[in-house]
């Protein structure tokens, strides 16, 4: 295979507030980040010509076209899942190392507080996709219908196999808000908690607390993504792309991967971080700082042990008490707050903060880090990015 | 029961399609049926149009002996759907032929189930349109 590491670069980055109601579409929410991150790049619209987007969001590609002024699109695209965002920077990436594009965008904007939850409606018809048929027709008649129940099935067998607890899992939280207590742009600026709180939170869906669980948010980011060549030219430090993949295995669903024989190790997670360590070149110990899907707390232990950091079932022990995950421990994590201490928005602010951390531009910036590493999409197609301030 | 219905909310209904209907025409006439290879004996699901392990698209709907073992498990303490009333528990069961199925117990409370629980299973005609295959505690 071509290896790619080195040869494109995150130069552009604009990200919302974190809010619980951002009055406004989830388009003019896409186009201000966009705007902002061309800004912050030194880069106006026309030299724009490609875009990436989620499937799932509302505001498509030629919207965002004809709201910006882009006269150039000539590469676009979706990437689907909620473990899109580090897939999609490395599909930017393809691109412009490709030749096929020279600035590419990527982005997300999600009103998940204000607007639609993302509880689909009960379709009954053939028109629906494989995964929809696979949840509507063998989980959803017997009431397994969230997705905090989906992910704690599995979380309870992790517990089962390797004695994980609850506690454990709190810890993760308890990181991460305290990361996000030190950063004014999250929902949770100043407000840490302890593991009593963890503890004291309601059971949503048993062995998972509320506080295990994220909370929708309202924000939108754009990514604009170059060659190494380019990026030299622009405005910012250029945060180059050492590293990306994207997975999934057989029996891979959505937080649904209920039938493959091993249900308490998260495989795509496994084989999109094999794959983003032999494309960097580095392995574990050479990390700085990760930001790791904590869209639920059980699976930041999971994805430590899926990536190498730690032995099979040895994660829930490496995070207890936070001292190895908290700024200052062995491998800090989520030092913006991630998911759970900044605010949800599937991981894409997860690579805002990988990338401002390789800038020195984070609210709990990592001295001299060097390189980071960005997982997305925990408990389903998974994707990750290893980044680093040179090449 | 450890699953309630809410009686003015319909239930969800699973989605009955070529690859799955065999199943669920087993589930209708009491009687557990697993997909199974025609070219292997591989038991697949949840249903797949093809056979993962050698792609023959020839299959046969296989009875299961009903006994599994509570692989995993979780208790509902809020209802995230206005059918079925809180709290209940969705069991993952797995079937002594090795494949694993969603489900609900039907004798025991959330407290009471245990991972590696023996059970068997036991149909649940909740409506005229709608059978489920759901389990009970064993010995």
């Amino acid at each position: 295979m071509n290896n790619i590491s080195g040869k494109a670069a995150i130069v552009g980055i604009g990200m919302s507030q974190f809010s619980r109601n951002s009055g406004k579409t989830e388009l003019r929410a896409s186009c201000e980040v966009i705007r902002d991150a061309l800004d912050d790049a030194g880069l106006v619209p026309l030299d724009i010509d490609g875009l990436v987007k989620q499937t799932d969001d509302a505001s498509d590609e030629h919207a965002v076209t004809s709201s910006m002024g882009m006269d150039n699109l000539t590469f676009f695209g979706e990437c689907r899942w909620d473990g899109a965002p580090c897939a999609m920077v490395l599909r930017a990436a393809v691109g412009v190392v490709a030749g096929v594009a020279n600035y590419v965008v990527v982005y997300r904007a999600v009103n998940g507080a204000s607007g639609v939850r993302m509880i689909p409606s009960m379709r009954t018809s053939g028109q629906m996709s494989t995964a929809d048929l696979l949840q509507w027709t063998f989980h959803a008649p017997f009431g397994h219908v969230s997705e905090a129940g989906r992910v704690a099935m599995v979380a309870r067998r992790y517990m089962h196999e390797f004695g994980a607890t609850s506690k454990q899992f709190g810890c993760v939280t308890t990181v991460c808000r305290e990361h996000g207590a030190k950063n004014p742009n999250g929902l949770y600026y100043n407000k840490p908690i302890t593991i009593e709180d963890h503890q004291k939170s309601q059971s949503i869906v048993e062995p998972l607390k509320a506080l295990d669980c994220h909370e929708e948010a309202d924000c939108a980011i754009a990514l604009v993504i170059t060659t190494a060549e380019k990026a030299r030219d622009l405005r910012q430090k250029p945060v180059y792309i050492l590293g990306a993949a994207q997975t999934m295995v057989p029996e891979t669903e959505e937080k649904n991967t209920y039938y493959r024989p091993d249900i308490a190790e998260l495989a795509e997670v496994r084989e999109s971080g094999k794959r983003t360590f032999e494309m960097a070149g580095v392995g574990t110990k050479d990390i700085d700082v990760a930001q790791l899907d904590d869209s639920y707390s059980p699976f930041v232990p999971m994805q430590l042990e899926a990536l190498g950091f730690c032995g099979r079932g040895e994660g829930a022990a490496f995070c207890e008490g936070g001292d190895r995950i908290r700024i200052g421990g062995t491998l800090p994590m989520n030092t913006s707050g991630g998911s759970l201490g900044e605010g949800y928005i599937y991981g894409m602010n997860h690579i805002v903060e990988g990338a401002r951390q390789i800038r020195g531009t984070s609210p709990n910036q990592v001295k001299d880090a060097g390189l980071s590493l960005v997982a997305t999409g925990a408990g389903g197609p998974a994707s990750a990015l290893i980044l680093g301030g040179s090449r | 029961m450890t699953i309630q219905y809410n009686p003015e909310q319909p239930i969800p209904m699973p989605a009955i399609m070529w690859d799955n209907q065999g199943f669920w025409e087993g589930v209708k006439r009491h009687e557990l049926v697993f997909q199974k290879c025609k070219g292997c004996g591989a038991l697949v699901h949840p249903p797949r149009p093809v056979c993962p392990k050698c792609r023959s698209v020839e299959k046969e709907w296989a009875p299961s002996k009903g006994r599994g073992k509570v692989h995993s498990w979780v208790t509902y303490m809020e209802s995230p759907h206005p059918s079925f009333k809180a709290p209940y528990a969705v069991v993952l069961v797995e079937m002594d032929e090795g494949v694993r199925i969603i489900s609900n117990m039907v004798d025991v409370k959330p407290e009471e189930i245990e991972t590696g629980m023996p059970v068997e299973v036991v149909f649940d005609d909740i409506s005229e349109e709608l059978t489920l295959p759901k389990f009970k505690k064993v010995g």
